[in-house]
């Protein structure tokens, strides 16, 4: 199968489809082969050289690539090409298969141009958010990504550190950074300021995510307000007027006190809430800096202006939209990992095979066999079938208890056998017994006792070591060759003692070899 | 020596062992238990040749030096994984010993008579009995652990019902044995003894790989029963303490690796559980057509080097691999680069208890890092890295969640809680219990295929 990566056009755009350590992946399994468009990994860091050498073919045009390869990778959606005039959508060959962003839900007209094609689209953007479909993950690990530059951007445009220091030029307190959305983007956010030195705050709708806000050290800010907002897929759903109200007047405290804001609140599909109204911004520290993560939505706070960074009353405000591309080379990496995962999952013996009743290939498949087949009800549909398990579960816990129960009358039933039986093994024993089996007898059960009660403490890493000293120890039966070892007898109770010994100075031996090992 | 001394050393022996078996159950004061239970065996030894007892002193010496010298070769070249095997092999002689003393009891048993001869016949052969069971079960147990027999359980039909008949048969000989004429006696002896052997072949070869380690001390314990027995039929108080001691603590450490694997004695002893190894997963409905997601040396070291604390769970594989040297080495460059690293072991991981331990301490591992399960379980919550190393059913979900699973109820090491589990195995084969593991298809898994031993000489390469 040959994979073709395409150089991104628009402008801007800095990262590259496939990064060289994965075309060298791909190339090595001798499954795949690689073209790639000359250039296309430059502002990535990747040179072409690199790429060669990672065995991937470099072409001169993107028109080599649409022609040759079955695989197209790209980041961004298919567009226009201003210098040649022509639509990426339109060079899409009936039998390849394009694989890039897509986000289906704002671009039905590319969809139906690329439907036109008779070509297959992936849309990685909708890989649905079950675990095993993690490794491939594009949208978490651009949002990893965004959420460490939004606080490298926001330290850039701060005008102080963001650690706290006790200096002889005097103190510096330590900046406060509250972080609101708590999904990847968010933790990434809340790791990236903690290890500058910031006291990080963070919030989130959903109660269940409180564990990892805290697991990163930073501070979970509560309300006085009971309601859980996990929704389908990992996302939060949207809150009652309530619950906003309250959630509002804690970021307008706390928009009075923090240095940093990072919002990251998007619920898919809809227009981002305004969390930070004009208000709050005006009641914040001058100099303070807000980094609006959700402006693909309309953005979290109100006087955010998409793709652009602007100023008001000396607090900066930044929504920009491509985080990630500024962070090109990682980017790149992390994005080349995902759909190498993503061509794995898709292809069988090195040839495409798309298997549409799979959760995952059906649900990022968006336009095949010339038709349009995305469908945004799907992801949902996907995500929210586990629950039928988990009550299938419980029923049938409830019915295994019957048999349950029957089993441990079983078990009290030998048992009291078992009683019975030692009672009258003792009763017979008693009866018939000499005196001096009598006394064997007592020694013989005292012994087993203190055997019971010695060994009962024993620490399990000493299980070996004890089995090989109680088995020196069973050597003893020594006494019983050497006992008979006299003229009558010989041979049988010479091997009895030979093989005694073997085994008294073995076990004694092992286990001194043994322990001497175990050190602290 | 006036037969009262003899009495009192044998006392004293008898509690030397005592404080030997009590030494053993904790890490400092094991050596000097160990030396405890020589001393007991020396002075039990001399006692019974000052006592005058021994008809011929040169061919006890010669015999005993022989026998001590096949011992001590053998202890100092069986290699720590060869461990199991050399244990089962040693109980295969007490039981051995044990036959050879009932019998030679039983020729010269001349001068009882009545109940006391009765008792004495009884007694020959319930210790030829046991004797000649733990000999053949424990070279069974010694082949399976070697490999020269594979771990499959051999399930005849009517198995059980063969046993049993076996053990009648047994009895009613050794009814002829007691009420036969002096010269058929021995005949009946010696069948008696066939058919023990027989039995413990089949019932040894009818138990599964996995419950190996249950069977080898279950040996153990009946080694014990062996020299109590021979103690009765030789009136001797020590043999009957000790083998007591050796018996009952064979028992308890069976009952507490079958309480590990959560099943029953009579299950474990009745057999038919578990696969040859090697087999292929047959992975349960939910898994099928899911694929476990692959990872390299390259991005092992890059997890291990990132992570602040590590925990390895060691299994059978790393025994196989031998890999607990170049475990060690990584231990310690993770340490020096101030990764916390644990060790996490489970009560059944490996073909012996506390297998693991010995080949961890063999490779100078400090063992205030090595823990017990119970002890670390609730610590995978807070682990950046789960390393796996060949080990399988412990640490199978499985084991919890999924009431078909045969394994289900066994208390595993819950190491999915971690942020990332890496996975070193040779294929995707089952483990001794031949139950296919979701562990491998869950998002925060990773496989390092490939021999254990070569996998790690790798990371360890990268992390310097």
């Amino acid at each position: 199968m040959i994979i073709g990566v395409l150089k991104e056009i628009h402008p801007g755009e800095r990262r590259v489809a496939m990064a060289p350590s994965v075309v060298k992946q791909q190339c090595l399994k001798n499954v795949h082969s690689v073209l790639l468009e000359q250039g296309a990994g430059v502002i990535a860091n990747f040179t072409d050289d690199q790429y060669k050498d990672s065995g991937a073919e470099i072409v001169e045009t993107a028109h080599q690539i649409w022609e040759r390869a079955d695989v197209i990778l790209k980041i961004r959606p298919p567009e226009e090409n201003h210098e040649t005039g022509e639509h990426e959508a339109d060079l899409l060959r009936k039998d390849a298969c394009l694989i890039c962003l897509l986000n289906p839900g704002r671009n039905s007209d590319l969809l139906q141009k690329l439907a036109k094609t008779g070509g297959t689209a992936i849309a990685v953007d909708q890989i649905p958010r079950i675990s095993r479909a993690q490794s491939m993950d594009v949208l978490s690990s651009m949002a990893n990504i965004s959420g460490y530059r939004a606080i490298t951007e926001a330290a850039h445009h701060f005008g102080r550190l963001f650690t706290g220091q006790i200096t002889a030029a005097g103190r510096i307190p330590p900046a406060k950074v509250l972080v609101i959305g708590a999904g990847v983007a968010g933790l990434s956010a809340v790791g990236a300021a903690q290890s500058l030195g910031a006291i990080v705050r963070a919030f989130d709708t959903r109660s269940s995510v409180r564990e990892e806000i805290q697991s990163m050290g930073a501070e979970y800010l509560e309300m006085n307000f009971e309601e859980d907002g996990s929704g389908t897929g990992g996302y939060a759903k949207t809150m009652s007027k309530e619950f906003i109200d309250a959630e509002m007047k804690l970021f307008a405290e706390q928009a009075k006190e923090v240095n940093i804001i990072i919002t990251t609140a998007a619920i898919p599909g809809k227009k981002s809430p305004v969390l930070i109204t004009k208000e709050m911004v005006d009641s914040m520290i001058p100099g303070s800096v807000i980094v609006d993560l959700a402006v693909e939505g309309g953005g979290n706070c109100e006087l955010t202006q998409p793709g652009e960074t602007c100023v008001h009353k000396k607090v900066t405000i930044i929504g920009l939209t491509d985080l990630p591309s500024r962070l090109p080379t990682q980017a790149s990496q992390l994005f080349s990992n995902n759909t190498a995962k993503l061509i794995q999952h898709l292809s069988q013996d090195g040839k495409l095979k798309l298997d549409l009743d799979d959760e995952i290939t059906g649900a990022i498949t968006v336009v095949h066999d010339g038709n349009v087949i995305w469908d945004p009800n799907k992801v949902k549909a996907v995500v929210e079938k586990p629950v039928q398990p988990v009550t299938q579960e419980h029923v049938s816990k409830e019915v295994a208890v019957e048999p349950a129960v029957k089993k441990t009358k079983n078990k009290t039933g030998l048992k009291v056998l078992a009683w019975i039986m030692a009672a009258v093994l003792a009763g017979l024993i008693g009866f018939g017994g000499s005196s001096e089996f009598l006394s064997h007898i007592t020694v013989f059960v005292l012994a087993c006792f203190v055997g019971f009660m010695v060994v009962w403490n024993v620490s399990p890493a000493l299980h070996t070591p004890l089995m090989s000293v109680t088995n020196a120890i069973s050597g003893i039966i020594v006494i019983g060759g050497m006992i008979h070892l006299s003229g009558d007898q010989l041979i049988l109770p010479a091997i009895a003692v030979l093989i005694a010994t073997i085994n008294i100075v073995g076990g004694f031996m092992v286990t001194h070899r043994m322990l001497e090992m175990f050190r602290k | 020596m006036p037969e009262g001394l003899i009495t009192v050393a044998y006392i004293v022996s008898g509690v030397l062992f005592i404080l030997s078996l009590r030494g053993l159950s904790n890490q400092e004061t094991a050596k000097r238990g160990n030396l405890y239970g020589a001393a007991g065996m020396i002075i039990a030894v001399l006692a019974t040749i000052l006592g005058g007892r021994v008809g011929s002193l040169g061919t006890l010496m010669l015999v005993m030096l022989v026998g001590g010298g096949i011992g001590m070769f053998a202890a100092r070249r069986v290699a720590m994984t060869a461990m199991p095997e050399l244990v089962a092999i040693l109980h295969s002689f007490v039981g051995a010993a044990a036959v050879l003393v009932g019998i030679v009891s039983h020729l010269e048993s001349g001068v009882l008579s009545g109940s006391e001869l009765l008792i004495h016949e009884i007694e020959i052969v319930l210790g030829v009995f046991i004797g000649a069971y733990t000999f053949t079960g424990s070279v069974i147990a010694f082949l399976k652990l070697r490999g020269s027999i594979g771990g499959k359980p051999l399930t005849l039909p009517f198995r059980h019902y063969l046993d049993l008949s076996l053990v009648l048969i047994s009895v009613l000989f050794g009814v002829w044995f007691v009420n036969g004429a002096p010269d058929e006696q021995l005949m009946y002896l010696l069948i008696i003894i066939a058919i023990a052997c027989v039995l413990g072949i089949h019932m040894i070869m009818a138990i599964g790989g996995a419950d190996m380690p249950v069977v080898v001390s279950m040996l153990n314990s009946y080694s014990g029963w062996a020299a109590a027995s021979a103690g009765f039929m030789l009136s001797n108080d020590l043999l009957i303490i000790t083998g007591a001691l050796v018996g009952s603590s064979g028992a308890i450490l069976s009952y507490i690796m079958c309480r590990g694997m959560n099943r029953s004695f009579i299950s474990v002893i009745a057999g038919g559980f578990g696969v040859a190894e090697g087999t292929v997963a047959v992975a349960s409905k939910e898994d099928e057509g899911k694929e476990a997601q692959a990872t390299s040396a390259e991005e092992t070291t890059d997890y291990l080097r990132s992570a602040k604390q590590v925990i390895v769970v060691p299994g059978y594989g790393m025994a196989v691999a031998q890999a607990q040297h170049i475990v060690h080495e990584i231990t310690k460059n993770l340490r020096n680069r101030n990764v916390s690293v644990k060790f996490a072991i489970h009560p059944v991981a490996g073909r012996l208890p506390g297998h693991m331990n010995v080949l961890l301490a063999e490779a100078n591992l400090p063992y205030d890092i090595v823990f017990e399960m119970d002890e670390i379980n609730s610590e995978f919550k807070a682990t950046d890295v789960v390393l796996v190393i060949g080990a399988n059913d412990i640490v199978n979900p499985g084991a919890l969640d999924d009431e078909s699973s045969p394994i289900f109820g066994m208390p595993v090491l819950e190491v999915w809680d971690a942020k990332t589990v890496i996975v070193l195995k040779r294929s995707m084969a089952t483990g001794y219990s031949g139950v296919g593991n979701p562990l491998y298809f869950r998002g925060n898994t990773w496989m390092l295929f490939g021999d254990a031993k070569e996998s790690l000489n790798k990371v360890s390469a990268l992390l310097n």
